[in-house]
């Protein structure tokens, strides 16, 4: 009886667990889809015919045991770049990524070179 | 030192004023263009009318296919209806519509009253297949050939431009 029990709790905790966990990655999802016909929403926070749709394929996508990118990765083919909200790391993105680290490393390069001016005035 | 300094203030500068000049000309009305040159995904669609499914197969023989996403609830699909009407008059090309998100018995209602240009009658019910094409509002239409190529890309009701340029397409 004990065994029962206890096997019982497991496969209910665990269920509520994937449950969860795929709430959450479907939530995480939407949230970096853009909805194409609203102004400056993503497709969780529309309730457009576009963002209901999206979150039907998404669901779909999901069952399908595709991940995250491969969502991303279709969705991008089908309504390009724009449909998400972080853009892809790729050569035509490459200095959008790498910009604010370029400006890191220039600032922290004339940072240096003006301690050493004042240094030498001193 | 300095000079080098400069010379990266400067670039950067350049960089961010040519950043700030090519968005500033660039047209910010987003649409799916982009896909024509590229191959149309594989193609599933229940049938409108009988229990039949439409796949590759039943559009690789012809010479061209309009895809043309539609509805009844859809006001510019009626002003768009008169120019496809005129378009299924052409031999050189196949017109696929696909009803979405729609009744039944409303669309084929609206066939009856407005006529019916296509060859091929799809439905949608979910807007799930919309996806596959990159569609994002109704009415949209795609030209591909038999090779499934996407030719044009038309978003929004057919116009008479349209049908100009479709015909110019099927001549070439």
């Amino acid at each position: 009886m004990k065994i029962k029990l206890l096997c019982l709790v497991i496969f209910f905790n665990f269920s509520v667990y994937a449950t969860s966990n795929e709430i959450l990655n479907e939530n995480q999802i939407h949230k970096n889809l853009r909805c194409l016909v609203c102004q400056g929403q993503s497709i969780s926070d529309s309730n457009s015919e576009f963002a209901q749709t999206l979150k039907m394929v998404v669901k779909d996508l999901i069952k399908q045991g595709k991940t995250e990118d491969e969502i991303y990765n279709f969705l991008s083919d089908k309504y390009g770049d724009w449909i998400l909200y972080k853009p892809k790391f790729n050569y035509e993105n490459f200095l959008l990524w790498s910009f604010p680290y370029l400006v890191l490393v220039f600032g922290g390069f004339i940072i240096v070179f003006l301690i050493k001016k004042r240094q030498k005035k001193t | 030192m300095q000079k080098t300094i400069k010379l990266i203030t400067v670039s950067l500068l350049v960089f961010i004023l040519g950043i700030f000049y090519l968005s500033l000309n660039r047209s910010s009305n987003y649409d799916t263009k982009f896909l024509v040159g590229s191959k149309l995904a594989d193609i599933e669609l229940k049938g409108l009318q009988s229990k039949e499914f439409f796949t590759n197969d039943d559009f690789k023989n012809n010479k061209y296919t309009l895809i043309n996403f539609w509805a009844s609830w859809c006001a510019p699909c009626r002003v768009e209806h008169p120019y496809l009407m005129m378009l299924s008059k052409n031999k050189d090309i196949k017109i696929l519509g696909i009803n979405f998100k729609d009744k039944k018995i409303n669309a084929l209602k609206f066939l009856e009253e407005l006529g019916n240009p296509y060859d091929y009658l799809a439905k949608d019910n979910y807007g799930k297949q919309s996806v596959n094409f990159g569609i994002y509002g109704i009415p949209e239409s795609i030209l591909i050939d038999s090779k499934f190529n996407i030719l044009k890309k038309i978003i929004g009701p057919i116009n008479a431009k349209d049908i100009k340029e479709i015909k110019e397409i099927i001549k070439s």
